[in-house]
């Protein structure tokens, strides 16, 4: 969708249904690519591998996998349907892209479920090898839609019988059947990458790498890599290839990194930052736990990982690492933050840092464990008992979440504060690529831990910050008692004095507020005034800054804030709103940021909200901009 | 430290607010003693509490304290013990608070081994909420929340606390000085988490409850001391237990014409589980009830374990360096033209 509205042509996207013949290594600007398929396929890794080979080409990448809840729903069926969509360019993107370019379905299941999104005239490379008549009525079709001409019509078409091309370019190696069926997904590898123009050798290398432990499973799985490549290249499946040329990149080195492992690799560079220990402590959660796995392996850096009994025991647990001096550390999605709320409560009025990953997920309840979703903000700020301040911050791409990890560390700590970093699934999962920082350019946060208790009173304060002192068990002099009762504003004993607890909300409440005191400038796309300010948070960040540039083009008056700093919101904030005519807050929830922003600033502003597990696309934005002037 | 502690050095400032009467002020005599007499300091002991009437415990120790939330001390206690390995740490729980909402809690800390020792006050009753019965309440108990009498059959701690693995698991009576010290020290020694079932009494909403086994006229009889290495004798050793059929434990008189001594069960820490298992099931009226240490076993400690693993993998692969690590797996350099090198 982009590629039309920015007005470049896409041999990939041709707009019409007339097949159209372009030249082979015709250069092309971006493409969508979706591989759908079983979630035994093996879409995922086929959607990482495909993801390294446009990396290493140089191109821009954003990708969106999308994955059932089940670990093997019933196979061929639509609930089992696993897809990755990978966007790659020669120029700056933001988004997975709207719609795909190309379909890569390798079952009946997997075309029922993504061909409504494939671009009209674009690509359809189908399996037919699986669209047998169980497999049909698995996905529901009542007649295989290979026969559904009207259908098909509207796109390039290309019907490849991958599962027997396979078990014949597997015919010498002894596996079984089934072992040779799950080698099918390289088979459409090679054959994108020959689309493409990637060189196969680094991706032969991959594969073998990959099943290093397995090497006769590695064999196979280049062998049908390369029948997949060799077939594109002989059997003239598609007409052409195409050249998607490296887009430019500030110098430097990169690597592709997801939301999970961007959040657990700032977690230890805040660590070394604050020259301080990291306790991770936590229970498996979708879509939060490889955070958890991440940091197991890192052990010589630091960090100390706990699995724990329960989501309340993840976060007691990281409590008593901060009370030991250590930064604790405990990740979850919303049902698991839930339970974690009373031992938040009580890391607020303790005052011991703290940091809560909360990688979101569709709700209430169980909700849509696997999909995305924005509806968590008000749990993270309303989810305690009594008047519970804390900072929150939100991190908008997935290499964003390394550095909101640092800052949520850095603030916890320079405020004896939990902090809760938000996250979602669509962060989580999706990748970019990431210009490595230079360690040495991090600015470190050095942490004390007091140890002179010359004028030290337990809750005694800093003038500036409102933080208490940091006194970990062990120092000598300094045995004090802290817990979840009201405490005397100095002593920190125990105090039931009306004027005292008064007093103790007040101050809690301006040392979270005073936060904001660190804040930086604004990061505006567009002017500081004008017709409509686009306001969102978190993963809609890519969306919402694409669909700007969109309209901009066009000539119309937006801007564009992604707010990173939850709460407390930036002081500024009301001000920069009065200079636009219309706010459109937009949200993969019902509204909530939009109920924040009014009820603060008493400003009209209007939500843009969708709650369907997915992504905004760019063309939705930009149809809410448009009807709302 | 050139003088000898004392108790005293461990009372904190704050004024002890138990009700008059209540077993807690014995307990807590008991617990600042042992602190003294082992050379502990103030600054390596923790004490971390849940909620509940025991669970004001560390406000009024002269140590570092940490009142909690309702069960979760285990879970703070296990996090602070990984982050600080060398400290004291010791968890104030009650029959309600380990064994109700934080039944979760104490069986994995338990199976774990951290090395925490917990002392579970149990009064049998809920006494901060004004007297509810607790998971331990015997059946038929009248309270507000079961005026008709509860319904419900009471858990019983040594018998969780085996099938949780514990390696460590004691039994006393609040009052008793004389047999709750070396418990205590015994339990601070022990690496590994020791749980000591305290029986004690709410003089406002259960007094009385533990009488059967209290109480001094009836003590001889209602009381199994154990003793390492000795038999199982009681009623000053005209009783003792003998092993009876199906592996039930079996009350004989011992004497001349009698059961022999050298007939009866011989107490071991480390003994079978079918000896525990046997220990477990007898409690007063119908037997003597067991106190002292009922089970001591060695079993590496989780945070001594998990500790050794880091060491492990730190002396496998080196400190590591972070530069390294951002850039591990794929990547690639992009030159000063924009365009990968």
């Amino acid at each position: 969708m982009e590629s039309s509205t920015t007005g470049t042509s896409n041999p990939g996207n041709i707009g019409s249904p007339t097949p159209v013949t372009p030249a082979n290594g015709t250069e092309v600007e971006k493409v969508v690519v979706r591989f759908a398929g079983d979630s035994g396929d093996g879409m995922q890794l086929t959607g990482n591998e495909f993801t390294k080979a446009a990396a290493l080409a140089g191109n821009d990448i954003s990708t969106f996998p999308d994955f059932p809840a089940e670990i093997r729903a019933p196979a061929g069926s639509i609930a089992g349907v696993s897809g990755f969509q990978l966007h790659f360019s020669s120029t700056d993107i933001h988004t997975p892209g709207d719609a795909p370019d190309v379909l890569i379905a390798m079952n009946p299941a997997a075309l029922k479920a993504n061909i409504g999104d494939l671009q009209l005239g674009g690509t359809l490379l189908i399996n037919t090898g699986a669209f047998t008549k169980p497999n049909v009525a698995k996905a529901g079709y009542e007649s295989n839609p290979l026969d559904d001409e009207a259908q098909l019509k509207n796109y390039e078409v290309h019907l490849v019988d991958i599962n027997k091309l396979v078990n014949t370019a597997l015919e010498e190696t002894g596996l079984t059947s089934k072992e040779k069926g799950r080698c099918k997904n390289f088979f459409a590898l090679g054959l994108m990458c020959w689309r493409y123009q990637r060189d196969a050798q680094p991706q032969i290398d991959n594969i073998l790498a990959k099943f290093k432990k397995r090497p006769a499973v590695g064999e196979a799985n280049v062998l049908a890599f390369k029948a997949g490549y060799n077939y594109g290249l002989t059997a003239e499946v598609f007409q052409a290839t195409y050249k998607v040329k490296p887009a430019s990149f500030e110098p430097g080195r990169y690597r592709n990194i997801t939301g999970n492992e961007a959040v657990a690799l700032g977690m230890v560079a805040a660590g070394q930052l604050a020259e301080c220990p990291v306790v991770f402590s936590g229970y498996p959660i979708t879509p939060a736990s490889t955070v958890f796995h991440y940091l197991s392996n890192y052990k010589n850096y630091g960090v100390t990982t706990f699995q724990a009994e329960d989501e309340i025991a993840g976060i007691g647990a990281a409590i008593g690492a901060s009370y030991g001096g250590a930064i604790g550390v405990t990740a979850s999605s919303g049902p698991g933050i839930a339970l974690k709320g009373e031992a938040i409560g009580l890391a607020q009025i303790v005052e011991l840092p703290l940091v809560i990953i909360s990688v979101q997920r569709g709700g209430p309840s169980t909700g849509l464990p696997t999909k995305t979703e924005q509806s968590d903000l008000y749990q993270s700020l309303f989810g305690r008992n009594g008047e519970c301040p804390l900072p929150i911050i939100a991190a908008k791409t997935p290499t964003d979440a390394f550095y909101c990890a640092i800052e949520a560390t850095r603030l916890a700590t320079k405020y004896m504060t939990p902090v809760i970093l938000l996250s979602d699934g669509y962060i989580a999962n999706g990748a970019e690529p990431w210009k490595l920082p230079e360690v040495d350019d991090l600015e470190p946060f050095p942490v004390k831990h007091l140890k002179d208790a010359e004028g030290w009173m337990p809750y005694k304060r800093d003038e500036e910050t409102l933080a208490r002192s940091w006194v970990v068990p062990g120092t000598k002099g300094m045995a004090h008692r802290v817990g979840g009762l009201e405490k005397d504003f100095l002593t920190g004993n125990v105090s039931y004095d009306p004027e005292n607890h008064e007093r103790m909300c007040k101050i809690r409440e301006d040392k979270i507020m005073g936060i904001s005191k660190d804040y930086g400038d604004f990061d505006i796309e567009g002017e500081e005034s004008g017709d409509v300010l686009i306001i969102g948070w978190g993963g809609t960040h890519g969306a919402l800054r694409q669909a700007v540039g969109v309209l901009r083009e066009d000539g119309k008056s937006v801007s564009h804030l992604q707010i990173r700093h939850m709460w407390p919101l930036n002081p500024k904030l009301g001000d920069l709103m009065k200079n636009f005519n219309k706010i459109l807050v937009c949200e993969l929830n019902m509204g909530q940021l939009l109920m924040v922003l009014r009820s603060e600033y008493l400003v009209d502003a209007t939500g843009y909200n969708k709650m369907q597990g997915k992504p905004f696309t760019v063309a939705e934005i930009c149809n809410a901009v448009t009807e709302l002037v | 430290m050139t003088e000898k502690q004392t108790r005293r050095d461990f009372v904190s400032d704050q004024e002890v607010r138990w009700c008059p009467g209540c077993g807690d002020y014995a307990i807590l005599a008991a617990v600042q003693k042992c602190l003294a007499d082992t050379g502990a300091t103030p600054e390596n002991s923790v004490f971390i509490s849940g909620i509940g009437c025991s669970s004001r415990f560390p406000y009024y120790m002269k140590t570092y304290g940490f009142h909690s939330i309702h069960g979760r001390a285990p879970s703070i206690a296990s996090g602070l013990k990984l982050s600080n390995p060398d400290l004291d740490v010791w968890v104030i729980t009650g029959d309600g608070d380990a064994l109700s909402i934080g039944g979760n809690h104490i069986l994995h800390a338990l199976r774990r081994n951290v090395d925490l020792n917990i002392i579970l006050f149990n009064n049998k009753i809920y006494g901060l909420t004004k007297g509810q019965y607790s998971p331990t309440s015997s059946e038929g108990t009248k309270s507000p929340t079961t005026p008709f009498g509860s319904v419900d059959y009471p858990i019983n701690p040594f018998s969780l606390a085996l099938g949780s693995g514990a390696t460590f698991f004691a039994r006393a009576i609040d009052v008793d000085a004389k047999s709750l010290g070396p418990i205590l020290q015994a339990a601070k020694a022990h690496k590994g988490t020791s749980l000591i079932e305290v029986t004690q009494n709410c003089p406002i909403f259960n007094d009385g409850v533990w009488d059967a086994v209290t109480n001094r006229k009836t003590a001889t009889s209602n009381q199994l001391r154990l003793e390492e290495g000795k038999p199982l004798l009681f009623e000053g050793g005209q009783k003792g237990i003998r092993l009876g059929e199906g592996l039930t434990p079996e009350i004989v008189e011992v004497g001349e014409g009698k059961a022999s001594e050298s007939e009866l069960l011989v107490h071991k820490a480390d003994g079978s589980d079918a000896y525990h298992a046997m220990l477990a099931s007898m409690a007063a009226p119908e037997f003597p009830q067991p106190l002292g240490i009922l089970k001591q076993v060695a079993r590496p400690s989780y945070d001594e374990l998990a500790l050794a693993q880091v060491d492990q993998v730190l002396k496998e692969r080196g400190k590591g360096d972070l530069n390294a690590l951002l850039s591990s797996g794929m990547t690639w350099t992009v030159g000063p033209d924009g365009r990968p090198e």
